[in-house]
């Protein structure tokens, strides 16, 4: 067996098969499991996601949002069991793979994203 | 004393453990370590464990070498090398991936990838000079190395063992103490947590750690124990 055989099977345990389509600009709520002592409960993160960096197990995701006028990022593994589930909000649009430019907008400008021009290739899901 | 087994280095991901930390892991992938020779104190003057490891076709091994495996009742290998060990072996007993089960950490030797002819900076973390402050074509030198009749020399010439510039890696090198984050005996796979040296697919040799610090050591004797 080749190396990277090896180690895609090591992968494929941790690798999450359920993940629905995500794209940049998408507003997401992210189900993060919380351990506090003995409890474990899911709180939820809702924001642009505004870059999925690296694949495969590697893979990052970093969600956006506003709160009080301060911005709040937060990035994951995507595959981290520390993550219940993605649910999809709405679909952005955007042009481009890394929303960056998002941090330097204030106000409306910051919102202005939304409604998917052609969506059919989301429509189908999972592709 | 414990076995020392050869494998190879496939190369590094993640795994999630205890708690969904994120474990990054080096896969070795075990070859199967045959006992080609036994000394022993009688015969040798010494007594350890001679096993030969990674195939090869006849044809590029030697006669005597073949022989000298084929007395093992293997067919002839690329490598060999002795290690001292207690318990008893065969010749001819394969030792794998399962001789880590019960252990909990592990010391993995490898050649580590050469660096080529390397500066102080590269080499011996050196800080070098300053970028700025009338400081000319001397960046990264390593500055002055001593007087000649400081005790740096005393004899007119700099002492022996002066950190220079020079060839870097491309040397045998022991990591001590590893996690073994899991051991897969159908695969013949161990997962250590952490780097190991050498390239993908250089051969790199396990032990289990020898000289624990005490924390450690007391999850080793657990781990043996169950």
């Amino acid at each position: 067996m080749g190396r990277q055989q090896i180690l895609e099977d090591i992968n494929a345990e941790s690798l999450k098969t359920d993940i629905p389509l995500l794209c940049i600009g998408d507003t997401i709520k992210v189900h993060a499991r919380i351990v506090e002592g003995e409890k474990e409960r899911i709180q939820i993160f809702e924001g642009v996601l505004i870059s999925r960096k690296g694949r495969g197990i590697g893979e990052m995701i970093t969600v956006r949002r506003v709160v009080d006028n301060e911005g709040v990022e937060r990035t994951w593994p995507i595959n981290s069991p520390l993550i219940a589930k993605f649910e999809i909000v709405r679909r952005g649009d955007a042009r481009r793979a890394k929303l960056y430019f998002l941090r330097d907008r204030v106000g409306k400008s910051r919102r202005l994203r939304d409604r998917r021009r052609g969506m059919k290739h989301v429509t189908t899901d999972k592709a | 004393m414990g076995v020392e087994i050869a494998g190879k280095k496939v190369g590094m991901t993640r795994v999630y453990g205890e708690g969904n930390v994120s474990v990054p892991v080096t896969v070795i992938e075990v070859m199967p370590n045959v006992v080609t020779q036994i000394r022993t104190e009688d015969r040798d003057g010494y007594s350890a464990v001679q096993v030969g490891y990674d195939d090869i076709k006849a044809r590029r091994s030697t006669i005597p070498m073949i022989a000298h495996d084929h007395k093992a009742g293997t067919g002839p290998k690329r490598h060999h090398r002795e290690f001292q060990a207690d318990g008893e072996f065969e010749l001819g007993q394969t030792l794998g991936a399962e001789q880590f089960e019960k252990v909990a950490f592990v010391d993995v030797i490898g050649q580590s990838k050469g660096k080529g002819f390397a500066g102080t900076m590269k080499r011996y973390g050196y800080k070098g000079q300053l970028a700025t402050h009338g400081v000319e074509r001397k960046h990264r030198s390593p500055g002055s190395i001593g007087g000649h009749a400081s005790n740096a020399g005393m004899s007119g010439r700099i002492k022996k063992g002066k950190r220079m510039a020079g060839h870097m890696g491309d040397e045998r090198v022991t990591v001590r103490s590893l996690d073994v984050v899991r051991v897969d005996t159908d695969k013949s796979l161990v997962l250590v947590k952490g780097p190991v040296p050498g390239a993908n697919g250089s051969i790199v040799v396990m032990r289990p750690s020898i000289r624990l610090r005490k924390t450690k050591a007391a999850k080793a004797a657990e781990v043996a124990a169950s």
